[in-house]
């Protein structure tokens, strides 16, 4: 019978991403609900290095998979790394992040350990039934898994960051042989800007059609900066050439569940709904204050963007220098 | 050199901007179905493919009732070659890991009657929107996958060089031939079906396979071979009302809305 819920870590590019953490914090939910042990996974270049980090938040045990083969991200190496893991854990839940990698890995694994897959999942509920968005964000699904092992990956910025609690974890480095691969790794170019992520921001502000053209992404820019927060974009801004996809919100583009979302100029097309519609607090700031993103939002700002933007990007400046003086 | 393109696709409702039925399930009887909107760029990837190397064909494989016909006709006025319907009552209510099989086992027979070079899915459907089926269907066949592709960089019979969209750039990875290709929306601008692919539409006639016709067992697909199943459907709970900023000027708006912000520790 299998048991325990194995969260399984996959370092990008050698580090561990605060979603790991996250991870950590839905194994335990799902954990604590099946009355199963919490044990986790590494899997990737650095694992060994990496795993004394995930070793002391909770998990009772590592599982450390670390071969040449894995140094950059391929779909079949890892997930046949990730199956290594999973059947020596025994575990009943495997536990992914929702990225590129940590889908492919769900997809694949599912497969390899006949195992059935719930994506995005938000929400763990006490008897391990889980719960996502579909139709675009407009329903809610109950998925109940019909098989004794399951696949998971949780949707970011859902699940609290698991905190280091002294005690480590033993670790165990698990023996991996890959087959002879039929994908090979080539090259990486990160992104220039280096802006923060989307996905994992906790803070996002976004632009849309409303801002003219795309130099009142400058003004959306500053604002984010300000605010320490990743910039987003609604599809018809994207369309338009003002910036480009990867930083495209809504069904057609990225989903965002950050704490704050801030959208600017965008009436919110119910496309763009579906990809921020559960972000925590949403400030909405626009000319037509009869606009569904105005209506929902938890708070309206109307007016012209091109005259607020530089005047409440000034005013957390200030405070912010204000803070940093006093102290 | 030519290549076999095949390209996955999915009848969907038109909108998905649906509530829940009195069943509990989401209330999608008489919505108008349509193409999956990102398999539109999945399509036109697989004949921009035909396009760049001359003597290729592609075809779009669905699974779905008869009625999903139609995606395949409007792949083919896109400009795809042909279609395979796979079809049949036990195929109703599979999740992605009992469509992915059924997919597979549709492959093979393609595969065996022509090999197959590339098989190129759409980012995610609007319903249910896993975007896992593309690499489960790799993984059934023991074939290379890769996801959120944006470019097919280099392709010959034996493999092709494609750019991954990652969270943090671009990869470049290469694919040994036959290999499974998740897309995103940044691999092309889709055309309009053309009036010559319209026409051949309309004539176009599908075979279609059965699970029996592809060696499986009712068991293994639809709502029976499902790894997961969906209980229950039900509207996400309701936000409470916002907050309004006033003031007379911009000046006091953005003030307002700072503190509320600090209030709120969101700064």
């Amino acid at each position: 019978m299998a048991n325990g819920i194995l969260v399984v870590v996959l370092p990008s590019r050698g580090a561990l991403s605060p979603s790991s953490y996250e991870l950590l914090g839905a194994g335990r939910v799902l954990a604590d609900a099946l009355k199963q042990p919490l044990l986790a996974a590494v899997v990737g270049g650095g694992a060994a290095a990496l795993a004394a980090d995930i070793a002391a938040r909770g998990a009772e045990k590592v599982f450390a998979v670390e071969h040449a083969s894995l140094a950059n991200f391929t779909e079949e190496a890892y997930a046949k790394a990730a199956a290594a893991a999973a059947e020596k854990s025994g575990a009943s839940r495997i536990v992914l992040p929702s990225t590129v990698a940590g889908r492919a890995v769900a997809a694949r694994l599912a497969v390899l350990l006949k195992a059935g897959l719930a994506t995005d999942v938000t929400e763990i509920l006490s008897d391990g039934k889980v719960r996502r968005g579909y139709y675009g964000g407009n329903l809610i699904a109950e998925v109940e898994f019909k098989t004794s092992v399951a696949v998971l990956t949780v949707a970011p910025m859902t699940f609290p960051r698991a905190e280091p609690k002294g005690a480590a974890a033993p670790i165990e480095a698990v023996a991996f042989e890959p087959d002879a691969s039929k994908s090979e790794f080539v090259s990486f170019k990160a992104e220039e800007s280096r802006e923060i992520d989307l996905g994992a921001a906790e803070k996002v502000v976004s632009g849309g059609f409303g801002l003219g053209g795309p130099d009142g992404f400058k003004l959306v820019f500053d604002l984010a900066h300000a605010l320490g927060a990743a910039v987003g974009a609604s599809r018809r801004a994207v369309d338009s050439g003002w910036i480009p996809y990867r930083h495209q919100v809504g069904l057609t583009g990225r989903t965002v569940r950050p704490k704050l979302y801030v959208a600017v100029g965008i009436s919110g097309q119910i496309q763009h709904l579906a990809g921020m519609s559960s972000s925590s607090t949403i400030v909405a700031i626009n000319s037509d204050k009869d606009c569904p993103l105005m209506q929902m939002a938890s708070i309206a700002v109307q007016g012209e963007y091109s005259e607020l933007l530089p005047l409440i990007t000034g005013e957390i400046k200030n405070r912010k220098g204000a803070v940093a003086t006093a102290a | 050199m030519a290549l076999n393109i095949v390209v996955c696709v999915k009848s969907i409702p038109s909108s998905v901007n649906v509530g829940v039925d009195a069943s509990g399930q989401p209330k999608i009887a008489g919505v108008p179905t349509a193409l999956n909107p990102f398999d539109e760029f999945a399509v036109e990837e697989a004949v921009r493919l035909k396009e760049r190397v001359p003597g290729s064909t592609a075809t779009a494989l669905t699974v779905g009732p008869d009625a999903a016909a139609e995606v395949l006709r409007e792949a083919i006025a896109r400009g795809v070659d042909g279609g395979v319907l796979v079809t049949g009552a036990e195929f109703e209510g599979g999740d992605s890991y009992a469509t992915s099989l059924a997919l597979s086992a549709a492959l093979k027979k393609l595969h065996a009657e022509k090999p197959v070079s590339l098989v190129i899915f759409g980012k995610n459907t609007s319903d249910i929107g896993a975007g896992v089926v593309g690499t489960q269907t790799a993984a059934w066949l023991d074939w290379a996958s890769a996801s959120a592709i944006k470019k097919i960089d280099e392709i010959n019979e034996q493999s092709a060089t494609v750019t991954r969209m990652m969270e943090d750039g671009v990869d470049t990875v290469k694919l040994q031939l036959p290999a499974c290709l998740s897309t995103v929306k940044e691999i092309n601008e889709p055309r309009l079906p053309s009036l010559k692919g319209k026409m051949a539409s309309k004539k176009a006639v599908f075979p279609k396979w059965t699970a029996a016709d592809l060696g499986l067992q009712p068991a293994q697909v639809g709502a029976a071979g499902a790894g997961a199943s969906v209980l229950k459907a039900s509207l996400p709970p309701t936000r409470p009302a916002g907050l309004k900023v006033e003031g007379a000027t911009a000046a006091e708006k953005a003030s307002k809305l700072v503190d509320i912000l600090v209030e709120r520790k969101l700064i």
